[in-house]
């Protein structure tokens, strides 16, 4: 067990203070050393993250019930989701990710302008991801695609007559490229009489509870991340990194990472079933 | 050691105001706070349980000696009892038809009688405020947040925790999370229980929304210490500190957060889930919608569960500390312990369907999950043998702290070994939701955890504040609390295994058949009370020390611990010079420490200490 002590960073400590090196502005008063205050921060983070991890995971739980439950509910719902916007959205948040990364790096190195680009590229990623979500959302919203206690889909309202059932398709076709302009069409494989009440399964409305529940959870940590970075962008701009002390550019980067990861796991539970 | 005059201001006066507490970054200072708070919270809780216990007495002392007119002539008492799981409502009444008493359709709501302390309303909201408050703001708090914020800095010979701004924001969540606690209290109750069951939860007209906010605030609360301690463990160690040289409380805090950070964020998600449901009709726990309420349970319980040891885990920390300090002798078997805080923390996490028995689990899952149940007893009781054999021809002297570390033993073997019946699969389906569970879980959190909570707020007194308290007060109140807490429980054992359930507003129809039910509620409603006396001891001896009790000495119990080793109370920055420890430093190492006659404290330098 002694090498657990020699992972410590006494050593390090010991050092700095036989050395009676001034204690720099940026160390908090009760670290020996700058080492010591970012492994202690880093190691927080970290703690942090997987607090964060089960937190989603009592949701990924969750979705592994009901789709055990309710198989044929996940099949057919899923075809209401748009393929191409999550594709995109997954796009934007690999390349935020890459940019974050790149901003710790600049902070290492103390490029401070390549720091301030490379957040304000991550920043602008997080609120195209966002926008997209709002599109995506809106359609849900207009067709009554809501979670399971709101749940009213356009097409089993109309199972009254095919007049109005046809006259329903038609506004929900309508409503498809124009709300999905990056998108050239509805999805091929949406079943074309998806919306007649008859082949419907019972109970879609959980698909979409899941769909909100996890998906809003993630926006809301996409905000989070926002206040993060935007904190880090206030403090790249006061100067106040340097290459001995960078932390909490790094300890947000791992945050975003994580957000980065969770929709990767999103996406392909979601939007990609089979 | 040295107080000489030189000796700098100690924290309580470094600085002034009350902008210096609410808004300091020093640990001590946070969980003074936390204890004022905590403190608080106890007395609210405890008004709550003298309330339940005196509506309880009440049918017992008047069945009989009243016309029959007066009682409710029909009536089936479960109707009354918050309605948990319908599961639950049926096999209570089942069990009373067993009996040979056929319920009836009808309720008692509308039928009060009139004398009884609270009405039936009245009655649910006040057990599911004292279990939420209980459970939520005293006892997860308690030990980690309040003492162990103060001690474990100090313990490691750190000038603070890692991050004392999260060390704040974690407080200032907590005062949060206990306002929005008191808005649930004055706008309208919960009448859940505190497990904010469903479907009950998301249909009751009462406060579940802004009471599962509290209890989600409460929860990063928690998560913000736990972080706080697993990053001052590892890096934040005095040099020459190794892990094997951390004191067993430091053990204990570790698992602690260990189980805070991995289960608190599920009781989280749960929550607003329940909120979701209630808000938006989310429909995730509610059947007709294709949710699955007993999904809830399990979230509920994969956290609830790993919290009743986070709720224990730092008390059995405390009673490693006292045990050896006031038996003079070497902790017996120091990597048992510390590690057995692990194996507890890790083994908690896979028991929580013991909570499900009855709720439609599988009886496969039933099996696995209670012969899981049983290997969490292997860590309990090698702690507990440990602590028998440091004692065993030590040199005991019997102070306040000592004694509530003996009460822990005895009242924490009681309630284990009874968790031993509701362990297994067999008895519990007898015992479930009777006063045997209430017995069971009060002798372990009350009896164990806040009775340890007690001990270390007697052990660390004359550090937190400077002064010593009054050791016959002292006793005294331990006495009260143990005789109290005995008598008010232990016939609850005969009463749940007798066949009285739990959360009963009125039992008076129970008692033709049981005369006995009579007689133990009103030994447990008198022992009650005689706890509440020892409460009161308890605050007019500290609260005496405050005003009279002599300076404390840096060492008065004669700990090898690092805490002992910085004055009464400590320095804002904790110690003079950081302290630097050797290869031979052992912190239960106490030959070395000698009792002074005329200053009354401990004197000498613990072995290996420079």
């Amino acid at each position: 067990m002694n090498d657990l002590t020699a992972l410590a960073p006494h050593g390090v400590s010991a050092q700095s203070e036989q050395g009676h090196h001034p204690h720099p502005d940026y160390v908090a008063h009760h670290f020996d050393s700058a080492e010591q205050q970012f492994d202690a921060g880093k190691l927080g983070v970290w703690v942090f993250l997987v607090t964060e991890i089960l937190f989603f995971s009592g949701l990924f739980c969750a979705y592994a019930v009901y789709r055990g439950n309710h198989p044929e509910v996940f099949v057919y719902a899923h075809h209401f989701l748009d393929k191409n916007l999550g594709a995109l959205n997954t796009a934007v948040l690999i390349f935020s990710s890459l940019t974050m990364a790149l901003a710790v790096r600049a902070a290492q190195l103390e490029q401070r302008r390549a720091l301030i680009a490379f957040l304000l590229v991550t920043l602008l990623c997080a609120f195209v991801f966002l926008g997209v979500k709002y599109v995506e959302y809106r359609q849900k919203w207009e067709h009554g695609l809501l979670w399971a206690g709101r749940y009213h889909a356009t097409g089993q309202e109309s199972n009254h007559g095919p007049e109005a059932a046809s006259a329903d398709r038609g506004a929900a076709v309508a409503a498809g490229p124009r709300a999905g302009e990056t998108t050239p069409a509805v999805p091929p494989e949406l079943p074309p009489e998806a919306t007649a009440s008859e082949d419907a399964p019972r109970l879609v409305g959980v698909f979409f509870s899941i769909y909100f529940a996890m998906t809003g959870l993630h926006a809301l940590h996409v905000i989070g991340g926002i206040g993060a970075v935007t904190w880090i962008l206030a403090r790249a701009v006061r100067g106040d990194f340097n290459r001995f002390y960078f932390g909490p550019v790094d300890y947000v980067g791992l945050y975003w990472h994580l957000v980065d990861l969770v929709w990767i796991f999103l996406f392909p539970l979601l939007y990609l079933i089979h | 050691m040295d107080h000489s005059s030189s000796a700098p201001v100690d924290y309580l006066h470094a600085d002034r105001g009350i902008r210096s507490w609410i808004f300091t970054l020093d640990h001590k200072r946070i969980g003074v706070m936390y204890l004022v708070g905590i403190a608080a919270s106890l007395v609210l809780g405890g008004l709550f349980a003298l309330a339940i216990r005196t509506h309880l007495a009440i049918p017992a002392l008047t069945h009989g000696t009243t016309p029959a007119a007066s009682v409710p002539a029909v009536g089936e008492p479960a109707a009354v009892a918050a309605p948990e799981a319908a599961a639950v409502q049926a096999d209570a009444a089942a069990g009373l038809a067993a009996e040979g008493q056929a319920p009836t359709a009808a309720s008692t709501l509308q039928e009060t009688p009139p004398r009884y302390l609270l009405t039936p309303r009245q009655y649910n909201r006040v057990f599911t405020l004292h279990g939420a408050i209980m459970i939520f703001l005293v006892i997860i708090p308690g030990i980690p947040a309040a003492l162990g914020n103060f001690v474990l800095p100090l313990m490691l010979g750190a000038k603070d925790v890692a991050f004392p701004r999260l060390n704040l924001a974690s407080f200032h969540l907590w005062v949060i999370g206990a306002v929005f606690f008191l808005a649930v209290l004055f706008t309208g109750g919960l009448d859940t229980g505190w497990t904010f069951y469903t479907p009950y939860s998301t249909t009751t007209d009462t406060r579940v929304v802004t009471a599962a906010l509290g209890a989600f605030i409460l929860g990063f609360s928690s998560i913000f210490t736990g972080i706080n301690f697993i990053a001052t463990v590892h890096m934040l160690r005095a040099r020459g500190m190794s892990w094997f040289k951390m004191p067993l409380f430091v053990w204990s805090l570790y698992a602690t957060a260990v189980i805070q950070v991995l289960a608190t964020p599920v009781l989280g998600i749960t929550l607003l889930l329940v909120a979701a449901e209630r808000i938006f009709g989310l429909g995730i726990f509610d059947p007709k919608l294709g949710g699955d309420p007993v999904l809830f349970q399990h979230f509920f319980w994969f956290y609830s569960h790993p919290a009743v040891y986070i709720m224990i885990l730092p008390g059995m920390g405390v009673v490693s500390e006292s045990i050896s300090t006031f038996s003079r002798k070497h902790i017996f078997g120091y990597r048992f312990i510390a590690f057995s805080s692990v194996a507890i923390a890790l083994l908690g996490f896979l028991v929580w369907g013991h909570h499900m028995f009855t709720s439609g689990q599988s009886r496969l899952a039933g099996m696995i999950f209670s012969a899981l149940t049983f290997s969490v007893s292997i860590p309990s009781a090698i702690k507990v043998f440990n602590w028998l054999a440091t004692m065993y021809k030590g040199s005991i002297s019997l102070q306040t702290p000592m004694c509530y570390a003996l009460a822990f033993l005895f009242l924490f073997g009681i309630g284990g070994l009874t968790g031993l019946f509701l362990g297994a699969l067999s008895t519990d389906v007898h015992l479930h939701d009777t006063y045997f569970v209430v017995a069971h879980f009060h002798y372990v959190m009350f009896g164990g955890t806040l009775v340890a909570f007690l001990g270390g707020l007697h052990y660390w007194w004359p550090k937190m504040t400077g002064k010593m308290f009054d050791e016959t007060l002292g006793r005294l109140g331990a006495l009260a609390i143990f005789l109290g807490l005995n008598l008010t429980f232990f016939p609850q054992f005969v009463l749940g295994s007798r066949g009285m359930p739990r959360r009963y507003f009125d039992y008076s129809l129970l008692l033709d058949r049981h005369p006995e039910f009579a007689g133990l509620n009103v030994l447990s409603t008198a022992g009650a009370f005689l706890t509440g006396l020892g409460f009161v001891i308890v605050v007019i001896c500290l609260a005496h020390s405050l005003w009279r009790g002599r300076p404390a000495p840096a060492n008065p119990w004669g700990a090898a611990t690092l805490e002992w080793q910085t004055s009464s109370p400590p320095p804002k920055e904790n110690f003079l010079r950081p302290p630097v420890l050797s290869e031979s430093y052992d912190p239960y190492y106490l030959d070395d420490l000698e009792y002074d006659d005329k200053t009354g404290a401990y004197a000498g330098v613990p072995l290996g200490l420079a």
